[in-house]
């Protein structure tokens, strides 16, 4: 069974997300990056179902060079090989923007099924999946917390406001999966060294078919107008237990008459 | 004349979901309120949405928009968007609302705005607002695509309204093409919950990785109980096992606006702080003096969890018990 992961390699959680007021993005330029923890989820599911089922975990992602340590990271933590769409012209894609390319991207792959994480966790729009499942033409299995394939057919477990749904499909489709699926293996030294001969394709737009027109910034439906701080919440009273800080809070519950 | 303006109406156990209520009401406000509602629903369906400012509703009671999730229902709310062409669509921040902006979005090639918490109409052209999450950015965006505008809203957005509607019903067909029945939802299993629901409560206790296990989060219930609330949980604990996805509260999780929020060994990750930062009070206890959540707390206590939570309980009860 051939996988195709796609997945974000953002900045690493640890650093100030700054915007650039000129382009109204998130400035990403020599920022330190990471696999994103949702993709690493994806990457992990991809790679459990290939152990179980054989072929190959294909990851996918987009992004400018500085994302090549993440690429690293989910080969050494063992995907065959990973795709890289690297191309100014991208700068600045929206959602559908980003659909089409990795729709595109994905269509070179020889692939059964396709992994996704439901939202990246420096964007959230969580409709990329959706998106990208219209453009391959596979039936789209979103919100998953378990999966099962079981010859060509495909069975999930689909988080749902009071429970779960059992929803099932046919290969080829595509799968998003749900934060907190599995605990992503940490890559081993072995697997860190292997990740250094493994190939990253790099693709442009072009090479994917896709004029510039349709995508980055010249093709986005959607347009930021302004972006800013929000004003922020005025912090209270904060104190340090000295062996009285139940009995505080209790005094300001009663000041706010809760109690 | 007045935009119209579509709403995408969800049910959740027979019921409408508070996001669709909250949906027609900003829409009634805005413009002429529409309801789209698909689906197998009881029988005063249309009257509620009526009654809470629907003045048409597109109807069809087919069991195919329930058994084979959103595609069939993508199709159908793509037909008819391309026949009436509505100012804006609104969706919920659900899975399903998810699910089938996605799909409409790609098939009309007309992009889509995800996480909006309000938005005006100009001329045609729709500008919305995506707060922030925590202590990230606040961003106003538009589409610059014709036609109709897809939002997806997050929940608690906009109050509900009784705004009794004179209504027409239009019955539409569900489409039969069966390349549209490839997702299949076999089976639909509720997991039980205890204990009063996050939803409509009016006081969350919320624990996240400070607590340090599942048994732990029983000393949160018995506050709860003291004070006649329910208990939540960060992504974190919910990741960890702890305690189930149904209690997760944050981004990825339910959205809570309750009057008293009390955030137990929860440091305020931007992904929890998106799902209760609108909550009336704000009460943290943290070992951490510079845990971020402090910065939104009403009260904060720079504490042991372990300590300080057990304390309150104890005085909760003997203050009302006196």
């Amino acid at each position: 069974m051939n996988i195709v992961v796609c997945g974000k390699v953002i900045p690493a959680s640890s650093v100030t997300i700054e915007i650039d007021p000129n382009t109204k993005r998130m400035v990403r330029k020599g920022v330190t990056h990471e696999l994103d923890p949702a993709a690493a989820s994806a990457v992990e599911e991809g790679l459990r179902l290939t152990e179980k089922h054989g072929g190959t975990v294909t990851l996918i992602t987009m992004g400018i060079s500085d994302v090549t340590i993440g690429i690293r990271n989910a080969l050494a933590m063992g995907a065959t090989s990973a795709v890289h769409i690297l191309d100014d012209a991208v700068a600045g894609s929206d959602t559908l923007g980003t659909a089409k390319l990795l729709a595109a991207a994905i269509k070179k792959q020889e692939f059964d099924l396709v992994i996704c994480a439901t939202e990246s966790s420096d964007s959230y729009s969580g409709i990329v999946p959706g998106q990208i499942a219209h453009f391959l033409g596979v039936p789209p299995l979103t919100f998953a917390k378990e999966i099962n394939v079981d010859g060509s057919k495909i069975t999930i477990k689909r988080q749902s406001e009071s429970g779960y749904d059992i929803v099932e499909s046919m290969l080829p489709a595509l799968v998003a999966v749900s934060s907190g699926i599995n605990e992503p293996r940490y890559p081993q030294l072995k697997g860190i060294m292997a990740a250094k001969k493994k190939e990253i394709r790099v693709y442009t737009a072009a090479d994917l078919g896709l004029p510039a027109e349709q995508v980055g910034e010249k093709g986005a439906r959607e347009k930021v107008l302004t972006i800013g701080r929000p004003p922020k919440r005025q912090a209270g009273k904060v104190v340090t237990d000295e062996g009285e800080g139940g009995k505080q809070i209790a005094d300001f519950l009663a000041e706010i008459k809760v109690i | 004349m007045a935009d119209v303006i579509w709403v995408y109406a969800e049910l959740s156990d027979e019921r409408f979901t508070p996001t669709t209520l909250e949906m027609l009401a900003k829409a009634a406000e805005v413009g002429k309120a529409e309801a789209m509602l698909l689906g197998p629903a009881p029988d005063d369906a249309a009257q509620t949405l009526a009654r809470y400012g629907a003045s048409k509703i597109y109807r069809s009671a087919d069991p195919l928009y329930r058994d084979y999730l959103t595609l069939p229902a993508a199709e159908t709310v793509a037909q008819l968007i391309q026949k009436h062409s509505p100012a804006v669509m609104l969706f919920a921040s659900s899975y399903t609302g998810r699910d089938i902006v996605a799909n409409l979005s790609a098939r009309l090639d007309c992009g889509a705005i995800s996480d909006v918490g309000d938005f005006i109409l100009k001329d045609g052209s729709v500008e919305a607002t995506i707060p922030a999450l925590g202590a990230s950015y606040q961003n106003t965006s538009t589409l610059l695509s014709q036609g109709t505008k897809l939002l997806l809203v997050r929940p608690k957005s906009f109050e509900p309204r009784i705004n009794e509607q004179p209504v027409s019903v239009e019955e539409i067909q569900a489409p039969s093409d069966a390349a549209l029945q490839k997702v299949h939802m076999k089976e639909r299993v509720a997991v039980k919950r205890e204990g009063p629901q996050l939803e409509g409560a009016k006081t969350i206790i919320s624990g996240g990785r400070g607590l340090k296990g599942e048994e732990n989060f029983a000393m949160l219930k018995e506050l709860a109980d003291a004070l006649g609330g329910a208990v939540g949980a960060t992504r974190a604990a919910v990741d960890a096992g702890w305690v189930p996805y149904s209690m997760q509260i944050g981004q990825t999780g339910k959205t809570v606006k309750p009057d008293l929020y009390i955030a137990c060994g929860i440091s305020g990750a931007v992904q929890h702080l998106s799902g209760m930062k609108t909550s009336k009070f704000i009460i943290s206890i943290n070992k951490d003096a510079e845990a971020p959540i402090f910065q939104y707390s009403d009260f904060g206590v720079v504490g042991d969890v372990f300590k300080v939570v057990p304390q309150l309980t104890e005085e909760i009860k003997k203050r009302k018990g006196a």
